[in-house]
């Protein structure tokens, strides 16, 4: 019976991933392009804010995984602590970079379209707030991972970071809206009945935000094996000095 | 576990210790800011309650480095390590002899910065509450911080671009308290909340540091 953690296993892992990745950048690479072409060209403007509504097609699939991101770092974290897989570490560490950018992106296009619709560029809303937090919350991260040399404890002190950082972020969320009632809009896709957006908008956003987790699952892929393999490297370097 | 308290008191409070530098640098950001902001009274009034909680923080947080460096880098705090009281003991007492260094007197002093910023008649109480609330967190918050660092060269930098981020809910709920008690509403859920902060990290975080400290004497 196979196990789930025989992937935990670097050769395995590299194997595996070998061929996973490049399917899910393909996967990534057409469900971004069409849901943006179908969203950008054949979706009608909104009767109110025009054209400006189509950045939501960025918006909202890249904060959904500025978000994911750091909660795979916690689980990815919590696997290392507990069941010490260096290959859980590193993909926690590959994720944060890719977390930090996300949140870039969720934040600029937030405010290149906050700037004509709300007229600001940025407001301190609980909703923005908790975002650039999250960004500091990264920062922090992943300057943690390079300030440490030796891998074990950097990826042990990593680990730690972020499971108090997990809950210090929610805190931070909810201090957030406690501080200041926002001007950001609520959830617009829910699962709660009564629709609030049409399919035309729907269909192409769902393509998008499916389109970005498999962009994650890509690029978090690359980083790993670029640091499995960076290990590789560290290794048969110090064996060469051995014998030399 | 006293004898341990008494000892960080006595090092802290010696000439070197660094006792009252935080208690200085809250002064200079208290006479910085208006300087920086203008004398206009009002403005003043109105920005205080943050101004007042965000000086006390960064004064909390410029102690933190000291808190386990020294003790790593002459070995006292590998004894620490193997002594019978546990590690999560001795980043309690660590924590409470840097809040009682740091922390208490600011939270004394504050109200008379608060003369100087023009903070409203009826937030002095609730100054002085939340800050002997809150600051425990802020100790306690920055001791796991300083030993996630502890084993840098240039950890202090690092200690605070990591620890700021986590003071951010302590920040909110102890501002809120003093503004509004400065406009006369109810402060009750934001004391609370606040309360509720410090107990859970108090709780909670000596394990978090405890363990980061054991990785770091590996």
């Amino acid at each position: 019976m196979a196990s789930l953690w025989e992937y935990a296993n670097p050769v395995k892992f590299m194997k595996v991933s070998g061929w996973l990745m490049p399917v899910t950048a393909v996967i990534a690479g057409a469900m971004i392009v069409v849901g943006l072409i179908w969203g950008f060209f054949f979706t009608p403007d909104d009767f109110r804010q025009g054209s400006t509504v189509k950045i939501i097609f960025l918006h909202v699939p890249s904060a959904l995984m500025a978000i994911n991101a750091w909660a795979m770092m916690f689980i990815a974290s919590l696997i290392w602590l507990i069941r010490r897989h260096h290959v859980s570490a590193l993909a926690a560490k590959a994720a944060g970079p890719i977390g930090a950018t996300m949140t870039m992106i969720a934040l600029f296009t937030g405010a290149v379209w906050g700037q004509p619709m709300w007229g600001t560029w940025w407001v301190w809303d609980p909703r923005l707030t908790s975002f650039l937090i999250l960004f500091l919350f990264y920062i922090g991260y992943i300057a943690l991972w390079s300030a440490i040399e030796d891998p074990d404890t950097a990826a042990d002190l990593t680990s730690v970071l972020c499971l108090v950082g997990s809950v210090f972020a929610v805190l931070s969320r909810y201090a957030a809206i406690f501080w200041n009632q926002g001007l950001h809009q609520g959830a617009s896709l829910s699962m709660a009945p009564g629709t609030r957006m049409d399919w035309s908008y729907k269909g192409p956003l769902y393509i998008c935000m499916i389109g970005f987790v498999f962009l994650f699952l890509a690029l978090v892929l690359a980083g790993t094996r670029t640091e499995i393999r960076n290990r590789r490297i560290k290794a048969l370097m110090i064996r060469e000095r051995a014998t030399a | 576990m006293i004898a341990l308290l008494i000892r960080d008191l006595r090092l802290a409070f010696r000439a070197g210790g660094g006792f009252g530098l935080g208690l200085g640098f809250f002064l200079i950001l208290a006479v910085l800011v208006p300087l920086g902001v203008g004398p206009d009274q009002t403005t003043l009034g109105l920005i205080a309650p943050g101004i007042l909680w965000i000086g006390a923080l960064l004064a909390c947080l410029l102690s933190l480095d000291r808190l386990f460096a020294l003790d790593f880098e002459d070995g006292s705090l590998d004894l620490l390590a193997t002594s019978p009281i546990p590690l999560e003991g001795v980043v309690a007492i660590k924590a409470l002899a840097h809040w009682l260094t740091t922390c208490l007197p600011l939270a004394l002093a504050a109200p008379v910065l608060g003369i100087l910023l023009n903070l409203p008649g009826p937030a002095y109480g609730a100054l002085i509450l939340s800050l002997l609330v809150g600051t425990p967190a802020l100790s306690i918050i920055g001791a796991f911080g300083a030993a996630l660092t502890v084993g840098l060269k240039r950890g202090g930098l690092l200690l605070s671009l990591l620890v700021l981020p986590l003071y951010v809910p302590t920040l909110v709920f102890g501002a809120q308290t003093v503004t509004r008690a400065a406009q006369g509403l109810d402060l009750t859920t934001p004391l609370l909340l606040l309360g509720g902060l410090t107990a859970g990290s108090v709780a909670l975080l000596p394990f978090a540091a405890a363990f980061a400290l054991r990785i770091n004497l590996r």
